[in-house]
């Protein structure tokens, strides 16, 4: 065989190969395998099997851009002393540690860019970008996003909308490319960075009918769909450990109330949109408030000193 | 030497082939789904799958009191209308998309938080004898303060 067609061969199979099962490993995309073999199969009757066992379950925690929205319209000051350093970005060089921090700074951003903190926005988009580009995310962040932030930097509506960009192009990626298990960490470092920044911006003075308490209560009501998320990834050793960290999380939002009335949908006109009507009681004192930050720094700690 | 060019050939496609199935569901999300959120701030977030005709998939997530929301759910033309239904977490129907007409979108605000329950279906085109009908199906969620 001649030397430059034998060279060839092997390069150009070798790439399909790799790209064929890089691209095929879809672990987190349970309806998407269960669709390439709707391709491949023979009979129908297979087919009718895969549709049957085919269910695709999504569990969304807040985004950190949500997360961030959710601070600034409690009320809350900023405070840069509670995010996690840019200075520490070169600390992380495991898989793991890249994940947690690539949402703990996609959250920081956030804050940032909710606060119009300019220079900090284009610090933390930088640290986020060398978390995504240690990950193999191709493009999350590129560099024309970072040049377009420079040129919108007074424009908070496009800030935010490269903020959710960047942020889904991340996800995205990890999830198309059979990576279920990494982006589960993403969106864990960047709910418990802002869960901590909340409970770090309480002032115990002013601790009764305090909108930030009740938003830190709220999050109880994403503890299960955070283990979840978790759990579909059980097996992986990093996750197994942050599974265990959630749990001791969870032993103490269980101290916590909330009773919510049965929901009425009504229409309202004027906005277009259904209003949900219900009533809430919730119970959280200060002591379980105090137990709940004490845990929660702990754990955000051990991801940003990882 | 023509055998080897065939192989490469074959390789080729297989390359090919799967660079167009990558990224295949967050194009569509992207072009298709993002822009139903109108002036509502996307979360950020990335939910999408390939589905089957008569295909169900399940989205729990909390929605905060005071904010206003809108979900998009769309399907690929490919696909007959994607129904979807929204559950509060005793199984109270608080509105589904088939009372008004398929709607891909639904606006909400919430006076207390809770966590919803999203079902979204694929409905089934009547055509038993033919291959079920396959397509991605992306929701999105909106916010504004």
């Amino acid at each position: 065989m001649d030397k430059n067609y034998k060279v060839s061969f092997f390069l150009v199979f070798g790439l399909a190969l790799i790209i064929s099962v890089f691209t095929g490993c879809k672990g987190g995309n349970k309806a998407t395998v269960e669709e390439e073999s709707v391709t491949f199969a023979q009979d129908e009757e297979a087919i009718l099997q895969d549709i049957k066992q085919a269910e695709k379950v999504f569990n969304a925690l807040p985004s950190p851009l949500e997360s961030a929205m959710l601070i600034k319209s409690a009320g809350a000051e900023f405070n840069e002393a509670l995010l996690n350093p840019v200075s520490n970005v070169n600390r992380y060089v495991t898989n793991r540690a890249m994940a947690l921090n690539l949402g703990a700074f996609t959250c920081d951003l956030s804050f940032s860019s909710m606060y119009e903190q300019t220079q900090l926005l284009i610090d933390y988009m930088n640290a986020a970008k060398q978390m995504a580009d240690g990950l193999g995310i191709l493009d999350a962040i590129a560099q024309e996003d970072i040049d377009r932030l420079e040129e919108n930097i007074n424009d908070s509506e496009v800030i935010m909308d490269i903020v959710s960009q960047t942020f889904m192009n991340s996800n995205s990626y990890l999830e198309e490319n059979g990576q279920p298990a990494t982006a589960a960490m993403v969106l864990l470092g960047g709910w418990i960075e802002g869960f901590y920044i909340s409970t770090q911006l309480v002032d115990m003075d002013n601790f009764d009918n305090n909108k930030l308490v009740s938003r830190i209560i709220d999050q109880k009501l994403s503890i299960d769909i955070l283990l979840n998320l978790l759990e579909d990834s059980k097996g992986n050793a990093a996750v197994d450990e942050l599974i265990g960290q959630i749990n001791e999380l969870k032993t103490v939002f269980d101290k916590i109330t909330i009773e919510t009335s049965t929901p009425r949908p009504v229409y309202d006109e004027s906005t277009q949109s259904t209003v949900i009507k219900s009533e809430v009681k919730t119970n959280m004192t200060p002591e379980v408030f105090l137990e709940l930050s004490k845990t929660v720094a702990l754990i955000r700690n051990s991801f940003v000193e990882s | 030497m023509k055998r080897i060019r065939v192989i490469s050939l074959i390789a080729l496609l297989v390359l090919v082939g799967n660079v167009s199935v990558f990224g295949q569901c967050k194009a569509f999300a992207k072009k298709e789904c993002l822009t139903e959120l109108g002036n509502y701030t996307h979360d950020g977030n990335y939910h999408a799958a390939v589905l089957v005709e008569g295909e169900e998939a399940e989205l729990y997530k909390t929605f905060y009191s005071d904010m206003e929301y809108r979900v998009a759910i769309v399907g690929e033309s490919s696909l007959p209308a994607v129904e979807f239904t929204v559950m509060d977490a005793n199984k109270n129907i608080l509105y589904s998309n088939k009372d008004h007409d398929y709607s891909p979108t639904w606006s909400f605000r919430l006076e207390s938080s809770q966590q919803l329950k999203i079902i979204v279906k694929v409905s089934k085109f009547n055509a038993a004898d033919e291959m079920p009908a396959s397509g991605c199906v992306a929701i999105m969620f909106g916010f504004k303060m």
